[in-house]
């Protein structure tokens, strides 16, 4: 019953990051793609726990917070560009 | 059933919350009209969303729950420093604003004006 609705919610979020995707194709301006970019890497951080969840590794929860940590400073990275060239 | 099997259950539920608010999101991204309010939805409602889906984890495995928290906690700390300084570079950069937006209190500041905002 719970794993059900723990696929459930993954789908979801896996639907979440194909409909953000699209933002990231079709953005007009530089920092739309960003947000797109950005949203995909937050839902893509509760995809990757709930991997940790269904096959019972803790370490792959690391996994999510270094890559949280590589989308943050991505971001930082490619405003910083935006509002005055690297 | 036992404590556990309500914990995952609960965890589930919690976790399904937290989806629908990330689809909610990704639907704002692709539908709000500039790029401030999807930089809006884009933050706010995957901030919520994170953290319902974590916690709904961390409840169904007790013992991950610190370092769930520990990335509850770098989420909340961090998303909307991101969202900040890319909302200032596209405000920076002169983006326009959407048509039905009213006020731009960010551009009288710089133009020196002190208006409604203060």
């Amino acid at each position: 019953m719970a794993n059900i609705l723990f696929y459930t919610a993954v789908s979801i979020a896996l639907l979440a990051v194909v409909i953000s995707f699209f933002r990231l194709l079709i953005g007009p301006s530089a920092a739309d793609r960003t947000v797109a970019l950005d949203g995909m890497t937050i839902i893509s951080i509760s995809v990757i726990t709930a991997m940790a969840y269904f096959l019972g590794r803790v370490i792959y929860i690391d996994v999510a917070l270094v890559y949280a940590l590589i989308s943050f400073l991505g971001v930082i990275a490619i405003a910083r560009f935006i509002e005055r060239g690297l | 059933m036992g404590p556990e099997a309500v914990l995952e259950l609960f965890g589930g539920l919690l976790s399904l919350i937290g989806a629908v608010f990330l689809l909610l999101a990704a639907i704002g991204i692709i539908r709000m009209p500039d790029v401030y309010n999807r930089m809006q939805t884009g933050t706010k409602a995957t901030t919520l969303g994170s953290i319902l889906f974590l916690l709904g984890i961390g409840l169904a495995e007790p013992a991950w729950l610190g370092k769930i928290l520990l990335l509850i906690v770098f989420i909340v700390f961090t998303n909307p420093i991101s969202s900040h300084v890319l909302a200032r570079a596209a405000h920076y950069r002169g983006i326009p604003l959407a048509d039905g937006t009213v006020r731009d209190c960010l551009a009288d500041d710089e133009a020196g004006q002190q208006g409604v905002c203060e």
